[in-house]
């Protein structure tokens, strides 16, 4: 069994908000110099999804891909110190600040030049954009079907076993191997790579490809960033004007709380 | 004349709150409106016309729930039969599904989680939250036609009298089954509820622990309010997931909301930040939650709300 995670790497979204400078013009997020870079905390479940599949069908190899700057080469470090056991990094400048969509592509194509895949995980979103398009892109430009928004995963015989969540609950869905699976944070949290674990994955392949040795040509990916134009970039101004409530203790405050929203109509 | 197909979401024979503002949002463009709907339901079908669809494309079917491929295939088939120049979908766990898939499908891109679109001059103009609801973005699709999903709160629904709108049958496409729901847990009606609320009672980590939302129940109780939550008490199992609110849970819009022991992360306030009041009891008169809030107040939980209750149980003297 063949499980392929896609992780991608993005500014550490725990980190104040202050540490990203939003330009305009440019229409881009810049970190700041010291900012760390991480795995996408739900890619970092996807991976944690496929540890505990290989659990607990015994044996399975795990291909961690990912695509980004040479920087990325620690978010699919960190895939191999979890317990990955291979990794690709497509890294080409003509993907840089790459849309969803001709990411999706770029992976798809990866995903097609490993062989035999059984099983493809990844994030339901990043935590940059936010956006939740590559993993369902993934299965149209294969083919294969998709099962979104996971809290649990397991593989039995030639179908994947999901638990989806809904607004109120969540269902189970059988997928038909091979598939294409996006994890939620209900998942649970991430494994923490072991000493000894991270000093084996030195020793575990890491491979950089660029988008031409996988057969992409710069038009392709062209057409596929051309889909989408990003017009505007920009920091929603908040209206900061609260009341805080005054009162000498506790009962005064919530008193005149009372007050206040009787007066608005609002309790 | 372009149209916007709506894929419409029934619960219960009815159009839901989301599917009714995004047909209110879809008749603003001022462009034709048409909807898709999956449903057994006759008066379901007339809901989403007297909602604002002037064509209603019927695909008949005893289940309401998403089915993925079969929404799929049935939408895909039907905006590419109506030519649609946009396909709109609320962002739910359907809509945020379905939409990347369809345009894959349709060799266009997509837009989710959309806090507003705007027609300018033609061009269709859909604003989205992005880096944990800091920033928002504003895109256009040159590749026709645009998909996209809606967060809740964003659109006015426009209920007018029974419409003499068009209904055809959808025929059913083929494609290749591959997915198969075989179980389906709904937890009890409370959960719907929060979506629903006029007023809404949430809780973060400052609560420490899952007794803090027995004292903010009793809040809730004197208020009829719901119960919600950020997400670090749902991934700490201090209540349900389905209890949480923000940008990978619930989008909520109520009267009233008290943000109780949240720090106000852009990503919380990506799920509650257009309630029209929203109340802040925080120990941290730094929190960013005093920045988003109309009214605060500065203090331990544990006695502002037994606090509250009190007050509010008082008969009203204004």
């Amino acid at each position: 069994m063949h499980l392929v995670v896609c992780v991608k790497q993005v500014p550490n979204p725990e980190a104040a908000f202050s540490m990203l400078t939003v330009d305009e013009h440019a229409k881009k997020v810049i970190p700041a110099g010291g900012l760390q870079l991480v795995m996408s905390p739900f890619d970092e479940q996807a991976v944690e999804a496929a540890l505990r599949v290989r659990e607990s069908i015994g044996e399975a190899k795990i291909t961690v891909v990912s695509v980004g700057p040479d920087s990325a080469r620690n978010v699919l470090k960190h895939a191999l110190a979890m317990g990955a056991d291979e990794a690709l990094l497509i890294a080409d400048e003509a993907l840089e600040d790459a849309a969803s969509e001709a990411t999706a592509l770029v992976l798809s194509r990866a995903i097609r030049n490993l062989g035999t895949v059984d099983l493809v995980l990844t994030g339901r979103q990043a935590a940059d954009w936010d956006a939740g398009i590559v993993g369902c892109g993934i299965a149209e430009l294969l083919g294969l079907p998709v099962v979104t928004f996971a809290r649990k995963v397991e593989v039995t015989g030639p179908r994947a076993r999901v638990e989806r969540v809904l607004a109120d609950g969540f269902e189970t869905i059988e997928a038909d191997l091979p598939a294409v699976v996006t994890i939620s944070n209900e998942l649970g949290a991430a494994r923490k790579p072991t000493l000894r674990e991270t000093m084996r994955a030195a020793r575990k392949p890491l491979t950089v490809k660029s988008a031409s040795e996988l057969g992409l040509m710069p038009a392709e990916i062209g057409r596929f960033s051309a889909r989408r134009v990003r017009e505007r970039l920009y920091v929603p101004v908040r209206s900061g004007r609260c009341e805080i409530i005054p009162g000498a203790d506790e009962a005064a405050q919530a008193l005149e709380l009372a007050r206040r929203l009787r007066s608005a109509r609002l309790v | 004349m372009p149209a916007i197909l709506v894929v419409a979401e029934i619960r219960d024979g009815t159009p839901t709150a989301s599917t009714r503002e995004l047909l209110g949002l879809a008749g603003s463009l001022g462009v034709t409106v048409i909807a898709v709907v999956f449903t057994p339901s006759a008066d379901a079908v007339a809901g989403v016309k007297a909602h604002g669809a002037e064509r209603v494309y019927w695909y008949e079917r005893e289940e309401e729930d998403y089915d993925g491929e079969l929404w799929v295939a049935v939408t895909e088939q039907v905006a590419r039969d109506t030519a649609a120049a946009a396909i709109l979908a609320s962002h739910t766990a359907a809509g945020a599904d379905l939409a990347p898939r369809l345009a894959f499908r349709l060799q266009s891109a997509v837009a989710t989680g959309c806090t507003g679109i705007v027609s300018e001059e033609g061009k269709l103009l859909f604003t989205r939250a992005c880096y944990g609801g800091n920033v928002r973005e504003t895109l256009s699709f040159p590749a026709l036609p645009a998909v996209a999903t809606v967060k809740a709160g964003v659109g006015v629904p426009k209920a007018e009298a029974a419409r003499a709108g068009e209904v055809i049958r959808v025929t059913p496409p083929e494609f290749a089954r591959r997915t198969r729901v075989v179980a389906r847990e709904r937890e009890a009606a409370d959960s719907q509820a929060l979506e629903d609320a006029k007023i809404i009672v949430a809780g973060g980590r400052g609560l420490e622990g899952p007794e803090g939302f027995r004292v903010l129940e009793g809040l809730a109780e004197v208020l009829g309010a719901a119960v919600g939550s950020s997400r670090v008490p749902c991934d700490l199992g201090w209540c349900p997931h389905s209890w949480q609110i923000g940008l990978t849970g619930k989008t909520v819009t109520p009267e009233l909301y008290f943000a109780i022991g949240i720090s106000g992360a852009a990503h919380h306030m990506a799920g509650c930040g257009n309630a029209r009041t929203i109340v802040a009891i925080n120990t941290d008169p730094e929190a960013a939650i005093f920045k988003g809030a109309h009214y605060g107040i500065v203090g331990d939980y544990r006695k502002v709300v037994p606090a509250l209750v009190a007050a509010l149980k008082e008969p009203d003297k204004s």
